[in-house]
């Protein structure tokens, strides 16, 4: 029984193995309605696999991974990835759909009559006037352009949970900070759910609610930055906040 | 560089068409110097079955030599001239071909000779009795095959070792024993066949102790030729080639009698022969007829002065006396208002050509040919949209399910590509039990080559789309299908499109070969070329072959880039 007390996301004892390396090496973590997590760590850490686990598109060994209170196995896959956003590194435009029906694929996918409507409402939202870019083809598109593409198709379907990997993780500094600062924004407007993973420390101390720091699979340390600058769990957390120079 | 590449392909594979042709004919394949028009017929488009009708016209047919499209021709005219229809089917593959036509009944007779059944057909050990061997070589395929030798023609076709007159004169050469003793001071230039036949140098070798200072491996085609330029002084040929008295070479005597009895005879189908005893009856009149000095002088005239088939065996039939002359015009009615009077157009144009510049001349040949080269082109595309069409449609299902398979998919399309690598003689001769000769087999086989490039790029394509793209649009909710048709499928249309593409290439280069087995197209004209030593018809195949291959790239090309959806570039 879904209640409002059950937090959005959350993964127990969860446990990935592929072959002889373990991704996921029983991984506890929740994320409370409205906030956002901050995944970060070295790659292959096992930020990206915990990650897929929510959204269905990785399927753990073991341990439990649950969405808004129900197992994600009780699910329709695609009907679950369809009430979650999604936005990846490289964006992952349809290349040989105009912008506007890349941003309004999910509600396309549900059937919605206004899809077209809401991708507009979406695309303007991240600061893309829909009459100037909705015809255009991604490629036609800077790198920046098109991850604020992906991030308005991931919030097009008015998801309460999005799941993003390393969303600005190809940019240059500048779009960077400005497209956290637009991204901060909408979630702020929109009280979506947030689970980020990220590489970046900088990243997670502005946009996140809690940093999860990851290594070799497993959890390390939950907690506000705060928390993890003052009372780092670990000797790795210690470290990796020195070597960002956070603090 | 798509142009290059096209052009490429469509040479490569006729030298491998022209290869696999001079190599299996064998013996008394003579491929020398250009020569001049031929008129030959074309083929039907309907594949060749067994018949039961006793009036149906005699299927005949001949391997891909110019002894053997006269001897053929020989016996068709004869059977007209017996008021017995008939149907021609020149030029097939090889002997295996032939006779696995002949066998499974899609034909019902053509020219063989008893060495070679015995050697290539039955695999046995050489004699030197040739009516040993004839007894032998009927009496085994009767019984194996239920096929009938009728009575030999009446002259060999043998091996023949050939020197300049001036260096048999200089040496005293006149048997193969003198050219033994003298082989340390002279250069020998042999087909690889004759190389590596046991029948052939091996045999020399061991039989006279021949053993020639060096030894170069020459193609049909270039033999005769290095010989009378003195780039070697000793030849392998064959006692009826014409370019044997054109060239006035001496052959030396085989005073050992080591090379092996190739007597020349119809081969006849055994359902045929006691279907048909008028037919039987109208072949026998050559028995013991020919010998190898009209024979060799029918050869010169196919290969060196460019004289029509058609008018040779005329010609033959009336100095044989089987047939009246009436004023050497023309002696059957029901031929009389096609081919010899498309003959004589074209004489007169060789003739005024003769005077103009090769280019002039060879255009105004397939000008006054052009009835004949449409119909070889028109059957050439056929053929291509039969087997590319069937191709697509079951390779593109089948690559697009091995995406789903995952496990295996690499093991199914590496076995379809094993295809590829079977010679295409090789796949038509398998095919003859199954499918006989004619258009059915060729379609088929050509079906088989254009199936690897489809599905590889199908199977490619679509497995390695824009990854990104799909790990996003099955992340926010497509299904399978929706992936497959939205995403997987339009991003990979340009590269199914260049697989087709490079089928279709192969394709339209591949199927020369058809000609082989009777299925017509552009390889007809270039079969006959080949075998009658006629450039010009060479060329009146190969270059629309090449042109068609080009267009086919090209309009490929320009559909590879409507297929690719907007927003997706190709180069």
């Amino acid at each position: 029984m879904t209640t409002q007390s059950d937090p959005a996301l959350r993964a127990h004892e969860a446990v990935k193995r592929y072959g002889a390396t373990t991704a996921l090496d029983r991984v506890s973590l929740e994320v409370a309605r409205g906030s956002c997590v901050a995944l970060v760590g070295e790659s292959g850490s096992g930020k990206t696999t915990l990650l897929r686990c929510f959204n269905a598109m990785v399927r753990p060994d073991a341990g439990s991974v649950d969405v808004g209170g129900r197992p994600v196995e009780s699910f329709d896959p695609v009907v679950l990835r369809r009430g979650i956003g999604y936005v990846q590194q490289e964006g992952g435009l349809l290349p040989h759909w105009p912008v506007l029906r890349n941003v309004g694929l999910v509600p396309w996918l549900r059937g919605e009559a206004d899809a077209e409507e809401r991708a507009r409402g979406a695309l303007d939202r991240v600061g893309l006037p829909p009459a100037r870019f909705g015809d255009r083809w991604p490629r036609d598109l800077s790198g920046g352009q098109r991850q604020r593409v992906a991030i308005a198709r991931a919030l097009a379907g008015s998801p309460e949970i999005i799941l993003l990997d390393e969303p600005f993780g190809a940019l240059d500094a500048i779009t960077r900070s400005e497209l956290r600062r637009n991204f901060r924004q909408l979630r702020a407007e929109m009280g979506v759910t947030a689970l980020l993973v990220t590489h970046d420390l900088h990243e997670a101390v502005e946009l996140a609610d809690e940093i999860a720091v990851m290594k070799g699979g497993a959890l390390m340390q939950v907690g506000r930055p705060e928390e993890l600058l003052n009372a780092p769990a670990h000797d790795y957390v210690e470290e990796l906040l020195a070597r960002a120079g956070v603090g | 560089m798509r142009t290059g590449r096209a052009l490429l392909l469509v040479a490569a594979v006729a030298a491998v068409t022209a290869v696999g042709g001079a190599s299996t004919a064998r013996p008394g394949s003579s491929h020398g110097l250009p020569g001049s028009s031929h008129g030959l017929p074309t083929s039907s488009l309907r594949a060749i079955q067994p018949t039961q009708d006793s009036r149906a016209p005699v299927i005949i047919a001949s391997k891909p030599f110019a002894e053997s499209y006269v001897l053929a021709e020989i016996f068709a005219q004869l059977l007209e001239a017996r008021g017995i229809a008939v149907d021609r089917r020149f030029g097939l593959g090889a002997t295996e071909i032939a006779f696995g036509a002949l066998r499974e009944g899609a034909i019902d007779v053509y020219p063989e000779y008893t060495g070679t059944a015995l050697a290539a057909i039955l695999g046995e050990e050489m004699q030197a009795d040739a009516e040993a061997v004839y007894r032998h070589v009927a009496g085994t395929f009767r019984e194996r095959w239920d096929a009938r030798w009728l009575a030999p023609l009446g002259f060999e076709n043998t091996y023949a070792i050939a020197v300049r007159r001036e260096t048999a004169e200089e040496l005293g050469l006149a048997t193969l024993s003198d050219l033994a003793r003298e082989a340390g001071g002279l250069r020998a230039g042999f087909t690889p066949d004759f190389i590596g036949r046991s029948d052939g140098l091996p045999g020399l070798r061991a039989a006279y102790g021949f053993e020639a200072a060096e030894v170069l491996p020459l193609l049909q085609a270039v033999k005769y030729e290095a010989l009378v330029e003195s780039g070697v002084d000793v030849i392998d040929g064959y006692s009826t080639d014409g370019l044997i008295a054109r060239y006035d070479l001496v052959v030396l005597e085989d005073n050992r009698s080591f090379f092996p009895p190739y007597e020349a005879a119809g081969l006849v189908n055994g359902d045929f022969w006691r279907r048909r005893p008028d037919a039987i009856a109208a072949l026998s009149e050559l028995s013991g007829l020919l010998d190898e000095e009209r024979v060799r002088e029918w050869n010169r005239r196919a290969e060196s002065d460019g004289d029509p088939v058609t008018d040779i065996a005329r010609d033959a039939l009336v100095e044989l006396g089987l047939v009246v002359s009436d004023g050497g015009e023309t002696v059957e009615p029901d031929r009389a208002e096609s081919v010899p009077a498309r003959e004589s157009e074209r004489g007169s144009g060789a003739a005024a050509a003769s005077a103009q510049s090769p280019v002039v001349g060879f255009a105004s040949y397939m000008w006054q040919n052009r009835t004949d080269i449409l119909g070889h082109a028109r059957r050439h595309i056929v053929l291509v949209i039969i087997s590319l069409g069937a191709a697509a449609l079951l390779a593109v299902p089948v690559g697009l399910m091995l995406v789903r398979v995952a496990g295996g998919a690499e093991g199914v399309i590496r076995g379809i590509g094993l295809v590829q690598t079977i010679p295409s003689l090789a796949l038509l001769a398998f095919m003859i039990p199954a499918l006989g000769i004619g258009v059915v087999p060729a379609v088929f086989a050509l079906f088989l080559y254009s199936l690897f490039p489809i599905l590889r790029n199908t199977y490619t394509g679509v497995r390695d789309a824009n990854p990104a793209a799909v790990d996003a649009a099955r992340a926010l909710g497509m299904t399978p299908a929706q992936l497959l048709r939205h995403v997987r499928l339009p991003l990979a249309a340009p590269v199914i499109m260049a697989g087709l593409r490079t089928a279709a290439v192969i394709n339209v280069g591949t199927a020369t070969i058809a000609a082989f087995i009777g299925a017509g197209g552009l390889g007809d004209p270039i079969v006959a070329g080949l075998a009658l030593s006629d450039t010009r018809m060479i060329l009146s195949g190969a270059i629309p072959a090449a042109a068609l291959a080009l267009l086919v790239d090209g309009a490929l090309g320009l559909a590879e880039k409507r297929v690719a959806p907007g927003g997706v570039a190709v180069e």
